[in-house]
């Protein structure tokens, strides 16, 4: 092999199927089947995840720290409610791309804010950019049903064939298919140049824009597409469940989704999947100690998880699975490598 | 006319109690560079601290805000010494995870404890009800939060100006580095500034339960603001935090009085505004380096 | 003779601090230019200003005669103004492969793809594994640049700058902090430039400088102090007292 084809092979390294992800992917469909009375708490993961993802694209790959990424998901989910609702657009995948969209726009405008300044002016602007939403709803609720939000929301069937039934089986496999479609373009994406420059960017922004990458461009395509994705994750929400309410805003739900990535590790697009489902696990065992104030729990993980660093805590979560993906492999195929943040 | 007058003097009032409630947090930003989410925790222990002395033990209000200062500056201490001091050089996000796990675990354990309704403080008569000056009405709640207030950013400004202590603290956020470089013990100066910070921010908490309303909910509510008046004013002097507090105070009231509907709508526009013209704050240099 | 970089009156003030003081260069297509002077002589401000990191108060800087004084970072790479840094600029997480593989992939306007993966172009992968092998990294080609001896770092980060194949190259003391034993390697780098490259050496060693400038630039408190040849710049009385006072500070 010369050394070119040698560059190449290497340089595909990471983008390359993993025995381990086909395992994960089958995994989760069997999930539709093993368990048939559990579809809204998996629906709930599925969309959980895929908020995550979208989070992980601009915090994971690009460095931007959010505080308000719910921003998204709330218009993402009052977008499809209200096209659901007006009868606007009837067949649920393309409202729910026409409310991805719409969440994308808001991303594109408030990218701009975004991108300048300093991680704690980031902070600021994401935060009160959720916040001014959430009270833009509030007030203007002869449209979004204010603090009751949208009722009586009835969606159709999916692509005019599979409705919608009370079981969530239909709501499941339709959110696994928009969540593995997903998953797939950001897989593509971040094995790109693009995707490795928003990697370098997020490593030495100084150093980035020295090699000619314009930096603040590539910043306001991911964190647009991030919105979008975030507006699918919302526009699932509205969909799956038939409601949208003025919480879809709410900060709680920004820092449960930093926790979620938190948990499954930043970086490699499996953390947010991971995370959401080992976040509900862990909001289903602290409400079952203490209904009311399991958040006093997911505080302390929080804080044990940052005291303990999450590098250390990825790499024993991971120690196992990589430990068998190996065994199978049979070579030094890592399947889940976070990357480091710092 | 007057009703633009009593507006203002609230506005006043209000932004002066922002003041004292987050100007630890400037220096938190300022010199250790460290994002505390979890600052209006320490206020609301010192609000509940307060209320649980005046209300259940029965000590007098002016009594109970000593105390409201030193629990708060205590939790402080402990807090700064055992967790936070291990996170400085840490990424900001990690400080912002573990600040918000505070603020939650704080959130769910005096929900737990006192329960979830908003609390009051019994004030002493002499407090309540307003007065007229020229047919403005002056609360006397209020006029003694900007008595109060007014006092205690006046002592800082002089202890900031005219003490060792001061001329050191100023050193150190200036340049941490160069600071310590010229013997000065950085980590103390910061343990202290900051357990005094959580302590102002606790008196702020008690006497801000009777304006701004006191409940489990107290830090996530108004971390915004706090934020607000540390990113719109800088950190490099408390002159900056001051301005911006009283803007907030005062565009708040206003814009509630004016064009309720709105709601919070202004504060949030104009902190987005500003932040977009001023990346690094109204006044001066930018918090966070 | 073409000039390659020209800076008119530069002039850059921090406060009240002159830094750079109406600093007029004139570097010649494919001179070997350094750029001297004691410590706090300004010359890394020089450089970020240069290269579009700071702006200056006034004056302009050409490269090959245009104006590029408010063209930010990334397309003064474009337009060939390439650097390295004094103090490492890598990417600790990414390997020398991604690191290289991305400087050639925005140089040749594959920066922005996002469908196509990373390693699939011929023409970037031959380019890439060109520069590994001309920079000893292709051993170290996949492993973290954290995890790197500073040697093989501060190779990528002239590598890196190479790889925008620049017609101007500015060179912030490429071999400061490298030990002995790896300090060949680094000259050898350096010295085995094409010629028409052209190369502005910002650098504290005498040795080197002498060793590689066909022209040199003195810099004192942010103004030009004389610029000339090697052997009389050495002989300079001036130089040498600038130099023989900050040599009296040192020892």
């Amino acid at each position: 092999m010369n050394a070119s084809s040698d560059v190449g092979y290497h340089a595909q390294r990471h983008a390359r199927w993993h025995y381990g992800e086909a395992v994960f992917w089958l995994a989760v469909l069997a999930c539709g089947f093993v368990f048939p009375n559990r579809y809204l708490i998996m629906t709930d993961i599925l969309r959980l995840a895929l908020f995550a993802m979208s989070l992980d694209l601009i915090l994971g790959y690009a460095g931007i720290v959010s505080l308000g990424h719910a921003a998204f998901f709330g218009v993402g989910a009052y977008a499809a409610g209200l096209l659901a609702l007006h009868g606007i657009v009837n067949e649920p995948v393309l409202a729910l791309i026409v409310a991805g969209l719409a969440a994308m726009v808001l991303g594109f405008a408030t990218s701009f804010l975004v991108i300048r300044g300093v991680d704690l002016t980031r902070l600021m602007v994401t935060l009160g950019i959720a916040l001014l939403l959430e009270a833009l709803a509030e007030r203007f609720s002869n449209i979004t049903g204010g603090t009751d939000g949208l009722q009586g929301i009835e969606m159709q069937p999916i692509l005019g064939e599979i409705p919608f039934d009370m079981f969530g089986k239909a709501g499941f496999f339709y959110s696994l298919a928009v969540l593995f479609v997903l998953f797939l373009l950001a897989r593509r994406i971040v094995h790109s140049p693009f995707g490795l420059s928003l990697r370098a960017i997020k490593n030495n922004p100084l150093r980035a824009a020295a090699i000619g990458i314009p930096v603040n461009r590539r910043l306001i395509a991911i964190y647009t597409l991030a919105a979008f994705y975030a507006g699918i994750a919302g526009a699932l929400f509205t969909q799956t469940t038939a409601i949208a309410s003025l919480d879809v805003f709410a900060f709680d739900r920004s820092a449960d989704l930093m926790l979620v990535l938190v948990i499954g590790g930043t970086g490699y697009l499996y953390g947010g999947l991971i995370g959401a489902v080992l976040f509900r696990l862990l909001q289903e065992v602290f409400s079952t100690i203490t209904p009311q104030y399991w958040q006093f729990w997911i505080g302390l993980v929080l804080v044990v998880i940052v005291l303990v660093g999450r590098q250390r805590l990825h790499r024993w979560m991971l120690y196992v699975p990589n430990l068998i993906i190996k065994q199978v492999a049979g070579r030094k195929a890592v399947v889940a490598v976070p990357e480091g943040d710092s | 006319m007057t009703s633009i007058l009593t507006n203002l003097f609230d506005g006043v009032a209000y932004g002066m109690l922002l003041f004292v409630l987050a100007c630890g947090l400037a220096v938190t930003l300022g010199l250790m560079n460290f994002v505390n989410l979890a600052h209006g925790a320490f206020a609301m222990a010192g609000g509940y601290v307060c209320m649980v002395l005046v209300n259940r033990m029965g000590w007098p209000f002016f009594a109970a805000l000593p105390l409201a200062f030193v629990s708060s500056a205590a939790i402080g201490i402990v807090l700064e010494r055992a967790l936070y001091r291990h996170l400085y050089a840490r990424s900001h996000l990690d400080q912002v995870l573990f600040t918000i796990g505070l603020t939650f675990m704080s959130v769910a354990a005096v929900d737990y404890i006192q329960g979830s309704s908003r609390v009051f403080i019994n004030l002493p008569a002499a407090l309540q009800g307003q007065f007229d000056v020229f047919g403005v009405g002056i609360g006397r709640y209020r006029l003694m939060i900007i008595v109060i207030c007014g006092l205690l950013t006046i002592g800082l400004q002089m202890v900031l100006a005219k003490t060792r202590f001061g001329s050191r603290l100023r050193a150190a956020v200036d340049d941490p580095r160069a600071a310590s470089g010229l013997g000065i013990n950085v980590p103390q100066v910061f343990a202290f500034t900051f357990a005094f910070g959580c302590g102002l921010a606790g008196l702020g908490g008690a006497l801000s339960a009777e304006i701004l309303g006191l409940d489990p909910y107290f830090p996530l509510k108004f971390m915004i603001y706090f934020l607000i008046v540390v990113t719109v004013g800088g950190s490099s002097s408390i002159t900056g935090p001051f301005l911006a507090s009283l803007l907030l105070g005062i565009g708040d009231v206003a814009g509630k009085y004016y064009v309720p509907k709105m709601g919070p709508f202004v504060i949030y526009t104009m902190m987005i505004v500003i932040l977009i013209w001023r990346p690094n704050g109204l006044f001066g240099r930018t918090a966070a380096r | 003779m073409t000039i390659a970089l020209e800076t008119q009156n530069l002039e850059k003030q921090f406060g009240g601090l002159r830094v750079t003081r109406d600093l007029s260069l004139k570097i010649e297509q494919g001179a070997r230019h350094a750029l001297i002077g004691p410590n706090g002589a300004g010359k890394t401000t020089v450089i970020n200003q240069l290269t579009g990191v700071l702006k200056p108060n006034s004056g302009r800087i050409l490269l090959e005669g245009q104006d590029i004084t408010d063209l930010p970072v990334h397309k003064r790479v474009l337009r060939g103004l390439s650097r390295t840094f004094q103090i490492n600029q890598l990417y600790p997480d990414l390997t020398p492969l991604e690191t290289i593989g991305l400087a050639v992939s925005e140089r040749l306007g594959h920066g922005g793809d996002w469908w196509r993966r990373m390693g699939t172009r011929s023409d970037v992968n031959g380019e890439i594994a060109d520069l590994l092998t001309r920079f000893h990294l292709l051993d170290v080609m996949n492993e973290e640049t954290v995890t790197l001896p500073y040697g093989k770092q501060r190779l990528l980060e002239i590598a890196v700058a190479i790889a925008a194949k620049p017609r101007v190259l500015l060179l912030d003391e490429p071999a400061a902090g490298v030990p002995e034993s790896e300090r060949h390697d680094i000259l050898a780098v350096v010295g085995s430039l094409p010629r028409d490259v052209t190369v502005l050496l910002i650098e504290h060693d005498m040795d080197l400088v002498f060793s590689f400038a066909d022209r040199i630039s003195v810099l004192v408190s942010g103004a030009l102090l004389t610029e000339g040849p090697p052997e009389q710049v050495a002989r300079d009385p001036q130089v040498k007292a600038v130099y023989l006072g900050e040599e009296a500070v040192n020892v």
